[in-house]
């Protein structure tokens, strides 16, 4: 049997407006692949957040919700509370998530919401300019940090998957990584594994996905390749945080 | 049997990524732009393919397909459009 790659049927079939070399194209496929295989297209609902992936609604053939920033998680809680048949998840970035949104996903997680987070980190704020986000690392130049993130000021970065794995409830918490083609089969792995534990009817699940932004980095797409398996991936980790059958 | 390797010229946005995770060197970039203005990649070096799909799964826009075809003699503009 030889090897077919083509387009998975939940992905429309549209140019996307992402910036040349952006991993969410990527994220975009995995997701629906995983649909795909998972033959959950006619019941799943996708939530938006603002962000680079705030027109992801052209880009998938399933329903989709936008919602205000930071709030998919609640969006995500009312319709998966009214219609539990539903496979529903957000796609998050981390200036939506991490930032405005802290205080929504915390305690979507804590209830144990039965929905599914794909949180999609990339270190900076992209649709708004390339601002310093709560996961930019120390020193990174951004358009607000332009000496670098001054960790005496404001901290280090947030390791979302973490803080949320020391939390009883969630049941699925990964960081996998979609920069290198023997990661992205890792990510996939992720991606499935937290749809299907949905399906199941376990508690929250949450995929965090470390990715690139050339653009706002300033780097080529194959530079920020190389920066984010550099300086991103000795700070986040991967691997699972948290299962169902106990701490990953 | 045996494969094909297409790239759809006007959805790639010449990102490079391609180029630079091909196992075998095969992918360069074009020369001349796509209607987007990017330059798309293409395959410089057909033969060497081994449709492996290692591009195909970093190509961030899903602009490469790969398929089986019917056993026959490898057409012209196998790697081409």
């Amino acid at each position: 049997m030889g090897k077919i790659f083509q387009k998975p049927e939940a992905l429309a079939d549209v140019d996307t407006h992402y910036c040349p070399g952006c991993t969410h194209g990527i994220i975009h496929r995995l997701v629906a692949e995983v649909i795909d295989e998972l033959d959950v297209r006619g019941r799943t609902v996708g939530i938006a957040p603002v962000g680079c992936a705030v027109l992801a609604y052209n880009y998938f053939t399933f329903d989709f919700q936008e919602a205000a920033h930071g709030r998919a998680p609640a969006m995500a809680t009312g319709i998966k509370r009214v219609r539990p048949d539903l496979m529903v998840f957000t796609y998050q970035g981390d200036g939506d998530l991490a930032s405005i949104g802290m205080s929504e996903i915390v305690h979507a997680a804590n209830r144990g919401e039965k929905f599914t987070t794909i949180f999609v980190n990339n270190a900076v704020y992209g649709m708004t300019g390339g601002q310093m986000a709560p996961t930019t690392m120390p020193d990174q130049i951004t358009t607000t940090s332009p000496a670098g993130r001054d960790t005496d000021e404001v901290g280090m970065p947030i390791k979302v998957s973490e803080l949320l794995a020391a939390l009883q409830t969630p049941a699925y918490i990964a960081r996998q990584t979609v920069i290198r083609a023997k990661y992205i089969r890792k990510a996939k792995q992720a991606i499935k594994k937290a749809f299907t534990y949905q399906l199941e009817g376990k508690c929250f699940s949450l995929v965090e996905i470390v990715s690139t932004c050339p653009t706002n980095w300033g780097m080529t797409p194959i530079d920020s390749i190389k920066w984010a398996e550099d300086t991103l991936l000795p700070y986040y980790q991967l691997g699972e945080y948290k299962t169902p059958n106990g701490a990953g | 049997m045996t494969h094909e390797h297409l790239v759809n010229r006007d959805k790639c946005k010449g990102c490079g990524v391609c180029v630079e995770a091909c196992p075998k060197n095969v992918l360069a970039l074009s020369e001349d732009v796509n209607a987007k203005g990017y330059f798309p990649a293409k395959q410089a070096r057909p033969d060497d393919c081994v449709f492996c799909a290692i591009c195909a799964t970093m190509c961030p826009d899903v602009a490469i397909t790969i398929r089986e075809i019917a056993d026959q003699a490898p057409t012209e503009n196998k790697g081409g459009k």
